[in-house]
């Protein structure tokens, strides 16, 4: 059982609030802030992405647990996304394993 | 159950002020926070700390946990004095998740866990995420995994439990890392009126022995024997799904990287596999490895820093 979250799930404004049990302005203020950014141009005609549900839940979990504001939680996302790179990045400069000459 | 020292959780002296209780609590509730953090204890740490700041801040809660005495060691097995009074029935808004250990239960009673300033109302609280580790080849192949995780859960009368679950799960093959596995319905069960929510397991990869990972493509150190690197040569090298031949250049230097198309992590498109090629050095200390290295020295010219304009 299990599937990956697929990309290309999309879910409306109204069906993102549900999920995430929260009011629409506030997904407003996350779309403002560029932490999710959906498709379409009307927001009756908005598509968010399936793929920004852990975004939203992480934004959430911030505000709630630390008290951090929606801008707060976008820099965080931002420099939290900036810090996985580095670190796949320093993984992948240093040596893994070393040839011992015997 | 376990004595906890809510002094030494937030690193404080008994008789630390507000301000300063208030400050510790600040900067470890930052550093712990699962999603700050990645650390596998992380989660536990940050309840730890709030609930060390959830006693600690409140003078009626830090006073009764004075009251037990300052002999107690961190870890020591517990049970409340006689006559204590647990009316101390908290059933009010805690913060924090409001899930808190048996120590703290046994002192001060249930909380009604309502997380702190709540910026919803019928939350789902129930959406659970989990980090899950798996090892590179599972996500070439696939795999069935067996993990353990704990869930809060609401019980009848609205107490606030951690259950521990183990659930087997599929990972499906290309899966990479930071990809989420989404369970349905298996989340935590809802407080009242909250549906059960679903699961969100965030994949991460085991480090490798052999290989780094980067997005679907994966790195390989291989060393070769100076021969090898001077005329080229054709070697055996692992990869996650099998051995492969890879043809080296006559020519190659270290560092130089030989892609294999299609190698690394399955998907649309498939990453690459890297090969990184690193000339080893045959020991040449005494006998013949030293004889042959010598007759190089005298009969090659060979300056490999005459770039840097030096002899």
């Amino acid at each position: 059982m299990g599937s990956i979250l697929d990309e290309d799930q999309t879910l409306t404004l109204q069906e993102l609030c549900e999920v995430c049990g929260t009011q629409s302005s506030w997904i407003l203020e996350l779309v403002q802030e560029g932490v999710v950014e959906p498709m379409g141009q009307q927001q009756s005609e908005w598509q968010f992405s399936a793929s920004c549900l852990p975004r939203v839940h992480t934004a959430l979990r911030l505000s709630r647990d630390l008290g951090v504001n929606l801008a707060g939680a976008a820099l965080a996302l931002q420099l939290l996304d900036e810090i996985d790179k580095l670190q796949a990045r320093v993984q992948m400069l240093s040596r893994c394993y070393d040839f011992e000459q015997d | 159950m376990k004595y906890k020292d809510y002094y030494k959780i937030l690193g404080v002296a008994r008789d630390a002020g507000q301000d300063e209780i208030k400050r510790a609590y600040r900067k470890l509730a930052r550093k712990y926070h699962p999603d700050v953090s990645k650390e596998s204890n992380a989660e536990e740490n940050f309840k730890d700390v709030g609930e060390a700041y959830e006693v600690l801040s409140d003078p009626e809660k830090r006073s009764a946990y004075d009251q037990l005495g300052s002999n107690w060691k961190a870890g020591q097995e517990f049970k409340p004095p006689p006559g204590w009074d647990s009316a101390y029935s908290f059933h009010e808004d805690l913060g924090h998740g409001g899930i808190f250990s048996d120590f703290f239960e046994s002192l001060f009673g249930h909380g009604f866990g309502v997380p702190r300033g709540a910026v919803h109302e019928s939350r789902r609280v129930s959406d659970r995420y989990a980090r899950v580790e798996i090892d590179l080849e599972d996500a070439y192949t696939g795999a069935t995994r067996t993990i353990t995780f704990q869930l809060p859960e609401v019980d009848g009368q609205g107490r606030l439990h951690v259950r521990e679950r183990t659930l087997n799960i599929k990972i499906p093959k290309g899966v990479k890392e930071g990809q989420y596995i989404r369970l349905a319905n298996q989340g935590g069960a809802g407080a009242k009126g909250a549906a059960t929510g679903d699961l969100y397991l965030e994949v991460r990869f085991r480090p490798h022995r052999l290989y780094r990972v980067d997005g679907r493509d994966v790195l390989l150190d291989v060393p070769i024997a100076p021969w090898e690197a001077a005329l080229g040569a054709k070697i055996s090298v692992p990869t996650p799904a099998g051995t492969v031949e890879v043809k080296i250049p006559e020519g190659s230097g270290s560092g130089k990287k030989l892609r294999l198309r299609g190698r690394g992590i399955p998907g649309n498109p498939p990453g690459d596999l890297y090969v990184v090629l690193e000339i080893a050095v045959p020991p040449a200390r005494d006998g013949r490895a030293r004889e042959l290295f010598k007759t190089m020295e005298k009969e090659l010219r060979f300056n490999p820093r005459e770039k840097l304009g030096v002899y």
